[in-house]
C-alpha cells in the first residue's frame, strides 16, 4: 500500500515518474481514482464542469488504463457528481467498482454499464444518481465493517493517513 | 555567476518556459518571490508533473501567460485559488497534460530523441485537445495504437536543493524528477540551503542524489528557500501557512494583502529565516 506524496516512508528513489513506470510495467495491482464527475460509462472528469475549473487530470489518464483494477470512489452521491456523460473525459477505462457515500456498484464489462450491488442504508438512490444503471429486484444492504475492521481503520490506518493528510484525519477521526 | 536569489531571478527573462517541480519536491520559492518583486511577465510554466503554491503566486501576480501541467492545486489546502480564478475568467492559457506524459516528454529530451511513446491515455479528451500529441500504430505489432509525446526542452529548470558544493554540483536526494528537469532544460538555476566543501561526486553515498555541475548553470544560497514548502529532514511543509494562503487568496484583495505581507515586505515573524522547522 502506498499513499502518493507521502512525507515519510516514500518508497520511490527515482522521483515521481517511478510510480508511473512501475504502473506501466503492470506492477501495481489496485489504484483508487475519484472525480469531480463520474459517468455511467466509467469515465472520470478532473478538469472542468459547470463553468468551474478543477486542478487537472493528474496521472489518471495513464493509471486508469494500465492498472489492472481501478476502484472509482466519490463520497458525494448526487446528480451533480454522478452524471450521464462527464463534461471532460480526464480518463476512461474499465473500473473494478464504484463506491460512493451511499452505494456500491460493480462494472459490467460486456454492457459497459454499472450494476448496483448494495446501498449503505435502506433507501432508493436512483433519484440521486444522474446515470442509468442495472439493479437487482432486491437491493442488499452493504455489510457494515466488523469490529476488527473498525479497529484497523480507526487505529493504524487513521494514524498513517494523519501523517500526510492531517486535516482529513481531524475531520473523519478527530485525530490531532 | 549569481550569489543571491534575486540575481538568479534576474537571469530568468520575461516569456521564458520555466519547468518547476510540485510543492512536495523543493520548488525555489524564494526565487519565485523575487520574480514577483521584479514584475516578471509572460512566463510559461511547465509543471513537472504538477504545480502548486509557486505557480498560484506567479499567476495571481500577473507574471504568467501560459501553463502546461497535469494539475495545479494546493494539495490538502484545496484548489489553487488564483489559477482557478484566472482560468474561469479566461485570462490564462492552460494546456492540460497527464503526469507520465510530462515525464516522458522530458525523458525524450534527456535522450536527445524527438519523441517517445506512452501507454494508456487514449480515450481521454486530453488527446483530442492537444495537436502536438500524435496517435500512431506500434510499428513492431499489429492493431496496437500508442500515443507519441514530443520532447519538451524548457528554457529554464528552477528548483531548490539541500546542498551545493564547491564543484558546482547540487544534491536533491531522491527527488530525481529534479535531475530529469535539469537534464532536459537549456539552463538550470538552483537555490540551496547549505554549501558543502569539496565535490559531492567524490562521495559514494552522496553521489546518487547529485545533479552534476554539467547541468547546473547558476546557484544561489537561500536558507529556508523552499518555505513555506519543505526540504526533507530539514523542515516540513508549513501547513498553517498554506491554509492561510488558501484562505486569503480566495479574493483578489486577500491575495494582494498576502503579497504585501509575505512577498513585498515580509513580516518579521513569518520570514523564512525565523519560522520554526
Amino acid at each position: 500500500m502506498s499513499l502518493l506524496h507521502k512525507r515519510k516512508g516514500n518508497p520511490f528513489t527515482e522521483g515521481s515518474r517511478e510510480l508511473f513506470d512501475l504502473a506501466g510495467q503492470g506492477r501495481i495491482d489496485v489504484f483508487f481514482l475519484g472525480g469531480a464527475q463520474i459517468d455511467g460509462e466509467g469515465s472520470i472528469n478532473l478538469v472542468r464542469a459547470e463553468g468551474r475549473r478543477f486542478p487537472g487530470s493528474f496521472g489518471s489518464a495513464f493509471m486508469y488504463a494500465v492498472v489492472g483494477r481501478t476502484i472509482l470512489f466519490r463520497e458525494e452521491h448526487s446528480r451533480r457528481t454522478l452524471v450521464p456523460r462527464v463534461e471532460f473525459v480526464s480518463a476512461r477505462g474499465e473500473p473494478a467498482a464504484l463506491l460512493t457515500g451511499k452505494a456500491l456498484f460493480s462494472w459490467q464489462k460486456d454492457k459497459r454499464r454499472f450494476r448496483l450491488e448494495s446501498t449503505h442504508e435502506k433507501e432508493d438512490i436512483r433519484e440521486q444518481t444522474g446515470f442509468d444503471y442495472d439493479a437487482p429486484s432486491q437491493i442488499p444492504l452493504t455489510p457494515p465493517p466488523t469490529a476488527k475492521e473498525l479497529d484497523l481503520l480507526r487505529g493504524p490506518v487513521a494514524r498513517a493517513i494523519a501523517a500526510d493528510y492531517p486535516d482529513f484525519a481531524r475531520r473523519v477521526w478527530g485525530l490531532d | 555567476m549569481a550569489e543571491r536569489p534575486d540575481e538568479l531571478a534576474a537571469l530568468i527573462g520575461d516569456g521564458a518556459l520555466v519547468a518547476m517541480p510540485p510543492d512536495y519536491s523543493m520548488p525555489a520559492m524564494e526565487v519565485i518571490r523575487c520574480l514577483i518583486r521584479k514584475k516578471s511577465k509572460g512566463l510559461r510554466l511547465l509543471g513537472v508533473p504538477v504545480l502548486g503554491l509557486g505557480a498560484d503566486l506567479l499567476i495571481g501576480a500577473g507574471c504568467v501567460a501560459e501553463v502546461e501541467s497535469s494539475a495545479v492545486s494546493l494539495g490538502e489546502a484545496g484548489l489553487a485559488p488564483r489559477f482557478t480564478d484566472a482560468v474561469e475568467k479566461n485570462l490564462l492559457k492552460v494546456t492540460d497534460a497527464t503526469c507520465p506524459a510530462i515525464h516522458t516528454a522530458l525523458q525524450a529530451t534527456e535522450k536527445g530523441v524527438p519523441f517517445m511513446p506512452l501507454r494508456g491515455v487514449l480515450g481521454s479528451d486530453l488527446v483530442g485537445n492537444r495537436n502536438d500529441w500524435k496517435v500512431a500504430e506500434n510499428p513492431f505489432s499489429e492493431n496496437d495504437k500508442i500515443l507519441l509525446i514530443p520532447a519538451i526542452s524548457p528554457d529554464i529548470a528552477l528548483f531548490h536543493a539541500r546542498w551545493a558544493d564547491e564543484a558546482g554540483n547540487v544534491w536533491v536526494g531522491r527527488r530525481r524528477e529534479l535531475a530529469t528537469i535539469a537534464h532536459a532544460a537549456v539552463k538550470t538555476f538552483v537555490t540551496y540551503e547549505e554549501l558543502r566543501k569539496g565535490d559531492m561526486l567524490e562521495d559514494e553515498l552522496l553521489a546518487p542524489g547529485v545533479v552534476s555541475s554539467i547541468y547546473v548553470s547558476a546557484t544561489a544560497q537561500a536558507q529556508r528557500g523552499a518555505w513555506p514548502l519543505g526540504v526533507a529532514d530539514l523542515y516540513g511543509i508549513d501547513d498553517a501557512h498554506l491554509a492561510l494562503y488558501a484562505r486569503l487568496a480566495k479574493t483578489r484583495e486577500g491575495f494582494q494583502r498576502y503579497l504585501d505581507d509575505f512577498v513585498f515586505t515580509p513580516k518579521k515573524n513569518s520570514s523564512p529565516a525565523s519560522s520554526p522547522a
